[in-house]
Formats: structure tokens, sequence, C-alpha cells
């Protein structure tokens, strides 16, 4: 029982939690992607760098709150500065839908002019980021390291497996949850939100209803701005933050919204997770795990694990293949908020 | 036909630029810097084959250039018999086993149908990962530990360089039939997602398959299809043609090498620019833009619009793949960590909005353009950064922290760029006829 017990803390510890904390970063960024598709139609290849820029806004202000000696004490510093970095975020995709995306929108240009601007806008964020940041490795973590640690686990049950739940995983999984409740019940509950969807539904009878899609496009892209900040942060905070590995984000962000169906918020969290779960299960060694479960001798040699971690994109690329061979609306019928 | 005068004026222009900078800096590097174009314009050419003629976007041209690069491997270095006798025999079961895997998941996709479809091929699929790796893993094993700080991996076939070209396109084309295939006929954004996925993995395994390419150890020193400037500074020969023309024998050599490789390129350049304008110019070009202007229409007369597109989506991949296997036989060496996605896609892309879509004269002169530009822009923007901060101190943190960034400055510009010319002049410097 207890080598069963064992076992389950094992998949716990280095899988479920990990999991739930990346597939949050994933659902939130996936969200933002899927808001502009289904507003604007088309897909952002600038959200993974809206992410950094906002990431990179909530780092310096963390610089300057933790210079003048302000925390959160064991909460890191971090989310005390994300309004900043939100604003800094929102300030910058207004901008950018302003100068850029508004031209092609009064010229009701095709989806592949949006998607090469957004390239270029991708290129545009990334100089500016690099350019105010650098590109290195940026650690800007504070407060208390762990919710529980492996030891305090070990003490309180008597396993010989602990579990370490870390500060930053209980904060990404809590704030994730806040900020789906919150972005639902916007949607479903105020007249805002309901002139959102009913756009994303039906962009003329929206507009002969009275909508003004000005306000409707602005108000996605001040929610992208949001979503991307958050989970740009919460990311940096669970990882680093380097800009480069938020041009890699973009692959499984992209595969989360179309395996759960562009343009589908439940669509963007369930794929999120499926994603993420996935990535984690695949690249995770079972030895341990099956060493507790099976009798000594029948013990593997190897790490037992499918896929090295340096393929974890393949594994969001595979989905990804596999929903567009199979269902490629997704996995709930996208195209509309 | 009227002679157009701006098109060969904009070439004479550029032209120009290379005698400045070959006058006043040195010829070497006019000459490095004009390999590297010409390198540049005949991956602008794959992608303007796909953007231009057809409207199709394509997000992974690193990936792409990528294949072709590790053509040069595996075409030029020398075989290792000892990893072979290692591990080459368990590698093969191991391919075979996947190709028949592969083969039994294809048969069951087409000959099945409903639930019992999904199990087989699960099945199948799972069966058979874990059946060739356990061929693979002790092969590849065995091979990284022969002799691994020489070569470690495979080796390649000996033969010479230039015959990489081809496969290298041969490669390129094969991965762009399989995304193609996939994700060819959904919507637009999704063939560029696929290929902006492909091209990751592809770069991924080219850092991790040390058996294959010796992974971020690198490959050096391929073989040259041009004389070594060691060699050629021995000959007495070529020392009195160097006394003759005035030139140190050193920077002489140097130059000749430079200007052979400059030969065989414009060689392919000019070979695919024939080829890409007689295809543009021919029914099957009429038809393909067309198609990309309104495909319900061309549809509707009767065109195979998905077969079209995959049909020209390889083609334009097998350029960059061609090019990709240049590149690597120019520097002499494979570095897979070198492939950056800003690089060599969005630059390649850069260079196609703006030389002029759907004009292979306009990508060719984009591809000068850009080129020429992302590498002098580095001196520019330095010079620059120099002067709007010289009125600083010169211990000022700002001052450092603006000077050690222009680096990223060229980032920025060629963002502004494409969106610049994307907006105001969508037609680019040569507009399609």
């Amino acid at each position: 029982m207890t080598d069963f017990l064992n076992a389950v803390v094992i998949l716990l510890n280095f899988l479920v939690i990990p999991g739930l904390a990346y597939g949050s970063q994933l659902a939130l960024g996936a969200l933002g992607v899927t808001l502009i598709y289904g507003i604007l139609r088309f897909s952002n290849f600038a959200h993974g760098e809206t992410m950094a820029f906002g990431t990179m806004f909530t780092i310096l202000t963390t610089w300057f709150l933790q210079s003048n000696g302000i925390s959160l004490g064991p909460i890191p510093t971090a989310l005390l500065a994300m309004p900043i970095g939100i604003l800094a975020a929102i300030l910058l995709v207004l901008g950018t839908d302003r100068l850029v995306y508004k031209f092609y929108r009064k010229q009701k240009s095709t989806l592949v002019i949006y998607l090469i601007a957004s390239l270029g806008v991708m290129f545009l964020y990334n100089g500016l980021i690099r350019f105010i940041i650098g590109p290195d490795d940026r650690i800007f973590t504070d407060g208390s390291r762990f919710l529980i640690t492996a030891r305090e686990f070990k003490e309180m049950t008597g396993l010989d497996q602990g579990l370490a739940f870390k500060m930053t995983q209980g904060i990404t999984i809590g704030v994730t949850v806040i900020c789906v409740a919150a972005l639902f019940w916007f949607l479903t509950k105020t007249r805002t939100g309901k002139s959102m969807r009913a756009y994303s539904d039906n962009e003329d009878l929206a507009l002969l209803s009275g909508i003004n899609p000005d306000r409707v496009v602005m108000i996605a892209w001040i929610l992208t701005a949001v979503l991307a900040t958050i989970a740009g942060t919460l990311y940096g905070l669970d990882k680093s933050f380097k800009p480069f590995t938020y041009l890699q984000i973009l692959l499984p962000i992209f595969a989360a919204a179309i395996v759960g169906g562009l343009g589908s918020p439940i669509g963007a969290i369930a794929g999120g997770f499926v994603i993420a779960f996935s990535e984690v299960a695949v690249t995770f060694a079972y030895k341990r795990v099956i060493g507790y479960l099976v009798p000594e001798s029948w013990a593997p040699e190897g790490l037992v694990q499918l896929l090295s971690t340096d393929y974890k994109f393949a594994v969001s690329f595979a989905i990804l293949v596999i929903v567009l061979l199979v269902r490629p609306t997704g996995i709930f019928r996208g195209q509309t908020i | 036909m009227t002679i157009n005068w701006r098109n060969i004026g904009m070439f004479g222009l550029m032209a120009t630029l290379f005698l400045i900078v070959g006058l006043s800096q040195s010829w070497s590097l006019s000459l490095a810097i004009l390999n590297l174009c010409i390198i540049s314009a005949i991956m602008s050419l794959g992608v303007n084959i796909q953007w231009g003629y057809a409207g199709l976007l394509n997000v992974g041209v690193m990936g792409f250039a990528a294949l072709g690069g590790v053509a040069g491997v595996l075409v030029s270095t020398q075989p290792v018999p000892a990893a072979w006798a290692a591990g080459g025999s368990g590698i093969l079961m191991g391919m075979l086993c996947a190709a028949i895997t592969i083969a039994a998941i294809t048969w069951a996709y087409f000959k099945m149908s409903g639930g019992t479809r999904t199990l087989v091929i699960t099945l199948v699929g799972i069966v058979g990962y874990f059946i060739a790796r356990s061929f693979f893993d002790p092969a590849v094993d065995a091979i990284e530990s022969t002799d691994s700080a020489a070569t470690g991996n495979l080796g390649g076939l000996g033969l010479p360089i230039m015959l990489s070209w081809l496969v290298g396109g041969a490669f390129a084309a094969g991965a762009a039939w399989l995304v193609g295939k996939i994700s060819l006929g959904l919507r637009s954004d999704y063939l560029a997602i696929a290929t902006l996925g492909i091209s990751e993995i592809i770069v991924a395994m080219m850092k991790n398959e040390d058996w294959l390419t010796r992974g971020v150890k690198n490959v050096s020193g391929l073989p040259r299809p041009v004389p070594y400037e060691v060699d050629m500074q021995k000959s007495t020969y070529f020392k009195e043609m160097a006394a003759n023309w005035g030139f140190d024998i050193v920077e002489f050599s140097s130059i000749i090498v430079k200007l052979s490789y400059a030969c065989l390129f414009t060689v392919v350049l000019l070979i695919v620019l024939y080829l890409s304008e007689k295809a543009l110019n021919s029914p099957w070009g009429r038809m393909m833009r067309a198609i990309r202007d309104n495909e319900t229409a061309a549809e509707a007369m009767g065109k195979d619009v998905k077969g079209r597109h995959l049909q020209v989506f390889i083609l334009g991949s097998a350029v960059v793949g061609i090019a990709g296997a240049m590149l690597t036989t120019l520097d002499g060496q494979f570095t897979p960590a070198s492939y950056q996605p800003l690089r060599f896609t969005f630059l390649i892309w850069v260079m196609v909005i703006v030389g002029g879509s759907g004009n292979n004269w306009g990508a060719i002169l984009g591809g000068f353009v850009v080129w020429f530009f992302w590498i002098e822009a580095e001196p520019i923007g330095l010079w620059f950064m120099d002067l709007i901060t010289s009125g600083m101190a010169d211990d000022s943190d700002l001052r450092a922290h603006l000077l050690k960034s222009a680096a990223h400055m060229r980032l920025m510009m060629m963002g502004i760029i494409l969106l610049l010319v994307l907006r105001f002049t969508p037609k680019g410097l040569i507009p399609e006829k």
C-alpha cells in the first residue's frame, strides 16, 4: 500500500502539479489568441511577444519595488507589479492596432495580410524587448519558494517520497482560476461581453443591431493584453524570463487554441491542459513510478521515457497534426466566442 | 518589349553599393556579403514561389533551410566505418520497424473505419514505437560512444558536396509534402502554424540527434567545391599572378576563393531564376495566379486547388532547401544552433515583401538589398548610437546600454520596414506585372 502511495506521490509531484501549472499558463495564453481570432479573425503571431512585453514591464516594476524595499512577504512582488505591466501591454497593443491593424480592417484585407502584418509586429516587439531588457535570462521570483516542502510532506505523511508544492505553482493555478471565472462572467453576464459574443458570432447582424465595432475590437485587445501579461508573468515566475522562450511558447499556445477550437474560450482552456499534460506525460521518466508498483526483479533498467524533453515541441505539434487530420474544427467547434 | 530603366537602375545602384564597400572597407568583405546575398536571393525566390505565385504562408523557412544544411553533412563527410559497425544495423532495423508501423497505420486509416480504426491505429502506433525504440536506443548509444570527440556519428557518403544541393532540395521537398498534405485545404493560417511547428522540430532534431549530425558539437571542415587558400598560396603561378595584379597574396587568395563561390552560386541563381520565370509565364503560372486571386472561381473552373497548392509548396520549399545546402557549403560547417527563426524565416519574408511579391526579379533584388543592410546595419546602428549619445558622459550607464543594444536595433528596423512596405507600397520595389 505504501508503495502504491509513494508512486502516486511521485506522479503528483512531477506530473500532475507541473502539468496543472503549465496548463494554466498555456490556457491563459491560448485565451488571448482565441479572443483575437474570434473578434479580428486572424491568428496573432505577435502574441508571444505581447506576453514577453507585459512581463518585461512587470519585471522592471518589480525591480523598482524591490529596490525601495516594498514586498508582499511570502508572495512574489511581481504580483504587485503586474498592473503596471498590464497597463504597458494595453498601451502597446492599442497603439499597434491603431497604427497597423486598423488600416487593414478598413481595407477588408485578406487573412494572410493580417498574418504577415502580425509577423512584422512580432519582429518589432522582439527588437523592442531585446533593446530594453536584453536577451539574457532574468529571474525575478522572491518571497517564499514553497507552499509545502518535500521534507514537511514526508514528516506529515511518513512516506518515502516528498511532495513539493512550489509557491509559483500555487499562485499560477489560483490566479488562472480567478482570471477564467472573471472572463466568463464578463462574456456571459455583462452587456459589453454579450455584444462581443454577438459580434464574434455574426458580424453583420451585430452591426445591424447597433454594436460599435471599434469598441468591441478595443475591448478584445485590452482583454488580450491583460491575459497575455498575466500568462507571461506566471510563466516567467514559474520558469524564468528569457525573451527567446516566449517566441518558442507560441507553438504550444497555437496548438492549444486550435485543439480546443479556435475562437472558443472553453476550448482554449481545455486545449491548454490537453497540450500541457501530454507534453509532461510524454517526456516524463516513469522509471521510479514503475519501480514502486512492480516487484523489484521486474524494475526497468532505462528511464522509461517516451520522448526526451528536448522534443516537447514535437508533442504539441503531433497533437496539432492529429486534430487537423481528424477534427480540424477542434474539440469544441470554434469560430465564435 | 520596352527596357525597364527603373529596374536596371535599382540593380545598378545595388552594384554600386558593393563597389563602395569594396573600395572603402575591403574587397574580401564585399564579396563575402555578395555570396550571402546570392544565397538569400535564392531563398527569397523559393518563398516568392509559395507566397507570390500562390499566396501560401510558410513560416518555417528556417526548417527547410536546415534540412538543406543537413544534406551537406550527409552527402559530403566521410563515412565512419567503426560507427557503422557499432550501430549501423540497429539504426537500419529501427528505421525498417518505423516504416512498417507507418505503412500499417496508413493501411488501417484507409481500409478500416469507426472505432476499430482508432483502436487499431493507436495500438499499432504504440507497439511499433516501442519496437523501433528497442532497436534504435542501443544503436544510438553505440554510435555516439564511438570516438565521440572526433566523430560520434555515422558520417556521410563521402560524395562531392555540390551533390548535396540537389539532395537538400529533395529533403526539403519531402518535408514540404508531409506538411502540405496535412495542412493544405484547411484555413490558410493552419499552414502557417504547421510550418512554424515543423521547423522547430527539425532544428530540435538536428541539435539532439548526435548520431546523425553530431548535434551541438557541430560538423566542421566540410569538403569544398573550390580550392583552398593555403594550396593556392603555395603555387608559384599564383604568386606571380598576385604580384602582377599588385595584391597581397593572402588577400588575393581569399578573394579568388570567394569569387569562385560567387560564380557557382550565380549559376544556380540563374538556373532557378530562368525556371521560375518560365513557370510564371506558362499556362501553369497563369493558373496559379488565378487560384491565388480567387480560389472559388478557379475551383469552379475545374482546377484542383489543393493539388496545385501542394505542388507549388513543394517546389518553393525545395528551392529553399537548395539554398540551405549552399549556405552550409559556403560556411564549410554545420552548426545547428545557428538556425534562428528571426534570421532565417522572418528576414526572408522581409526580402520577399520588400522586393515585390509575385515578381522573381523583385525577390532577387529584395534578397540583395535586405541582406546588404542587415549586415551593414550594425556599423551604421553603432555609428548612429554613438552620434546621439555623444553628448553624454563616457561612463554614463544609459550610453553604455544604448551602445550595447545597438545590435538589437536591426530587428526593430526590419519589423518597421516590413510594416511600412506592407502598408504603403504593398507591391514592393519591383511590382508584379
